[in-house]
């Protein structure tokens, strides 16, 4: 069986979200996603589980994704969680912040789904 | 509709909506705009073009485009906020809304000329921001690299309003940091503009998060301190404010006459919202109470008057129509249990993937409706129900073959009602619970003795018992530091109880026993000794008056003979350890079903009324035996009796009466 990868998603928009669930999922069966509607959510299931990867929008109300990046960037415990952020290239400016962050990758929405799953692939390096 | 556009317009609908509300709002504030009004609006277009983007209305996106990039600009401070403004973003809410209305398979809506309209509209005259002094020498580069656009933008106006700026620092538990969060949140709103929220982990101890908030205020630094007890820094100096002229609170100012009807009529509440009706609906309950305790009162002064008589009239319909409202917020409160269902199905597909055992999923009265709360509740035993069936009830899909079993296991949900109660069960056929295994590991356990002979169904009983696992490995899944002793414990707290039926190599299935809602239920106040306690209906089958004498004993430990069975008893004062009373005619309260069932011993049985249960909470919360408090008659508390745990203490004392002597 192959090694399980487990995703953290972080979208405000339920919508999106799912769409992003089921672009996740086709990648294979080892694929799991796990699904936060924002910042706040996503602080509470970070110490749930061992993450492989996270996925994550910028502009979400409280805490917005550059802080939640702060945030695993700066927490050893963490820090080692690859993380792809999704945003409009309306935000170029927050983009450049959150790979300044230390954030491995960015996509813009609207997605082509082929070009999502390179992106993470290419991160997980798988 | 496809459900997945379904969607997509019910989230659209929902995005309109809040940006109307936010244009309102701004619309009140046009002199200084409300920074989270225009943010917000700038969210609920980039939103709206997210999806629309995703789902391929591709005019409908590039619209919302536009449009978000003019309040991008203005939020950014790039472009004006007018009157003039406003009015075009309202127009263009309209014309949005129309055309999701109207979205038919895919939009083929020419959208350039609106786009057009919108371009022209952002090109118009701009203020150009003057420049400031740069920020990273006022505020610390460390916060300052974790700020979006937007964020820094509204400090360096804060600045340039001469606020001050504040850092208050928290640190909280990781395991309840979001209410303590929110609830700080919420105050620091009120002193001013939250600018940021930084969580942090650096020199924060392990189990704990560090939050930095950002606050401008034109209030004192110890002012700040104060309102919100936390460690505060002013990292910007303002200037000294007298406090701001009180604003013209409602301004009733017509809202622009549009169209903005939803296609779908059903809003979303906070389940607290109802609950706080709820608790409304139980405090005028004490009030008719108190009327009645009046009329009677009144009675015994002046005798039978017509004024009187009205009261009660009066009383009666304030009674009837009570319990209709109460019938119709208990009717809001309940939700179909297919939505737990599945949530179920989810962990069950993916974890039956995770482990490699291929499971067919069948569910059944999806559409039983039982109280939301208790829904939630219920959830994490379900949970743990069915992973115990993945883990360890189903076998392997090599093992199934070699049995002659179908390769794919079965996992049944069924849920239907029962009375006031519903009945949820799931059911595998798996190899079931292995009563072998049980017996070893209770004699290992030393909680029975090697010869001793029991019966099968009391050996499953024990699986019930805290700390006892047949399982020597821990999963990831089920091992999880929750047993069946607390899912048990769970549905004790909510008045209901769980069964467990199993044949070996063949099914198991649990059943969940809970009642339809707990909010307001009616109770039976009973009296023992000088004390008095409340008694949920939902548990009782019926009292009984009987002389003392009729009392059996069986093996030390006292029954009544019901219609030819022995009911086990429990006097309610021995139980709670209250002064035991001598007299001759007592009352027996039948409660439990089935096999569960006993009569508990008490003085004088009262009279029935309707309680609104409240926790004990903080230090009482373990209390055993009590569900909680109620409030009755004139400001009296009374406990309430928790029927579950002293049918378990009294069908355990007597089964231990009976083991010890065979």
């Amino acid at each position: 069986m192959k090694r399980n990868i487990k995703v953290l998603i972080v979208e405000d928009s339920t919508s999106t979200r799912s769409m992003m669930r089921s672009i996740v999922e086709d990648l294979g069966e080892e694929y799991y996603v796990y699904e936060a509607g924002n910042g706040f959510e996503a602080l509470k299931l970070l110490p749930t589980d061992n993450f492989d990867l996270i996925i994550t929008d910028i502009n979400m109300p409280d805490i917005n994704g550059l802080e939640l990046i702060n945030f695993v960037k700066t927490t050893p415990k963490y820090k080692h969680i690859p993380l792809i952020i999704v945003s409009t290239e309306k935000t170029e400016d927050d983009i450049k912040r959150g790979l300044a962050l230390g954030a491995e990758a960015y996509i813009t929405k609207p997605f082509e789904p082929d070009r999502f799953q390179e992106t993470i692939q290419k991160v997980l390096k798988v | 509709m496809s459900s997945s556009r379904e969607e997509f317009v019910s989230e659209a609908e929902e995005i309109l909506n809040e940006a109307q509300e936010y244009l309102l709002q701004l619309q009140e504030t046009i002199s200084d705009p409300s920074p989270d009004a225009l943010n917000g609006l700038f969210r609920c277009f980039h939103t709206l073009k997210g999806i629309s983007g995703l789902f391929g209305f591709d005019g409908l996106q590039k619209l919302s485009h536009s449009l978000e990039d003019l309040l991008d600009d203005i939020r950014l401070g790039r472009f004006p906020v007018t009157v003039n403004t406003i009015n075009f973003i309202f127009k263009f809410i309209d014309t949005i809304t129309n055309m999701i209305k109207n979205v038919k398979e895919k939009d083929t809506i020419d959208v350039t000329s609106l786009i057009n309209e919108v371009e022209n509209f952002r090109r118009t005259p701009d203020e150009s921001d003057q420049q400031e002094s740069p920020l990273s020498e006022l505020v610390d580069p460390e916060i300052l690299r974790v700020l979006s656009e937007y964020e820094e933008h509204r400090l360096k106006e804060n600045i340039k309003k001469k606020r001050s700026i504040y850092l208050i620092e928290v640190i909280y538990p990781l395991t309840e940091f979001d209410s303590q969060l929110r609830e700080l949140t919420e105050k620091v709103k009120e002193l001013g503009e939250l600018i940021s929220t930084l969580p942090t982990s650096e020199g924060i101890p392990e189990g704990s998060i560090g939050f930095k908030l950002l606050l401008a205020s034109d209030k004192g630094s110890d002012f700040i301190k104060e309102a919100t007890g936390c460690n505060v820094e002013e990292i910007v100096p303002g200037e000294d404010k007298s406090p701001p002229p009180v604003k013209s609170e409602e301004k009733t100012d017509e809202k622009p006459a549009s169209s903005l009807k939803s296609a779908s009529s059903t809003v979303r509440v906070d389940i607290e919202k109802l609950d706080r009706i709820l608790n409304t609906i139980g405090e005028i309950s004490l009030v008719k109470g108190a009327i009645k305790r009046i009329e009677d009162e009144l009675i015994d002064y002046f005798g039978h008057s017509s004024l009187i008589f009205d009261i009660h009239r009066i009383n009666q319909t304030l009674e009837r129509r009570l319990t209709e409202l109460q019938d119709y917020v208990l009717e809001i409160r309940m939700v179909p249990i297919g939505q737990i269902f599945s949530r179920l199905g989810q962990i069950i597909r993916r974890y039956s993937r995770e482990i490699g055992k291929p499971i067919e999923l069948r569910v059944f009265g999806e559409d039983t409706e039982i109280d939301k709360f208790i829904a939630e509740e219920i959830v994490d035993p379900l949970m743990h129900i069915v992973r115990n069936a993945l883990d360890h009830g189903i076998e392997t899909p090599e093992e199934r073959l070699s049995m002659g079993k179908p390769e794919t296991a079965t996992i049944t949900l069924k849920a239907f009602q029962k009375g006031n109660h519903v009945v949820v069960e799931v059911h595998d056929d798996g190899r079931g619970i292995d009563i072998n295994k049980i017996r070893e590991k209770a004699i290992e356990k030393c909680i029975i003795d090697k010869d001793t002979e029991i019966e099968d169904s009391e050996l499953i009983e024990l699986i019930f018992r805290p700390g006892f696992s047949t399982k020597d490995s821990v999963t990831e899944v089920s091992g999880r530091g929750v047993g069946m002793d607390v899912v048990r414990e769970k549905l004790s707290s909510i008045g209901g109880f769980v069964d467990v039926k199993t044949e070996t190599g063949k099914f198991t299935t649990f059943s969940l026993t809970i009642p339809i809602t707990l909010a307001i239920i009616k109770a039976l106040l009973i009296k023992v000794g000088s004390h008095t306690f409340a008694l949920p209906l939902t548990s009782i089958s019926e009292t009984i008056l009987i002389k003392r004498d009729e009392i059996q004993s069986i093996e030390g430990k006292p029954v009544y003979n019901l219609r030819d069975d022995p009911l086990p008893l429990m006097p309610l004062s021995e139980f709670y350890r209250l002064e035991v009373s001598e007299k001759d005619v007592i009352y027996i309260v039948v409660a439990g079903v089935g096999e569960r069932k006993i009569g508990l011993i008490v003085d004088d049985v009262l009279k029935g009324e309707d309680i609104v249960i409240k926790s004990l909470g903080g230090y009482f919360e373990n209390l055993k035996g009590f569900a909680g408090a109620a409030e009755v008659g004139k400001h009296e508390v009374v406990l309430v009796v928790d029927v579950e745990a002293i049918i378990e203490e009294t069908l355990k004392r007597h089964k231990k009466a009976t083991m010890s002597n065979v």
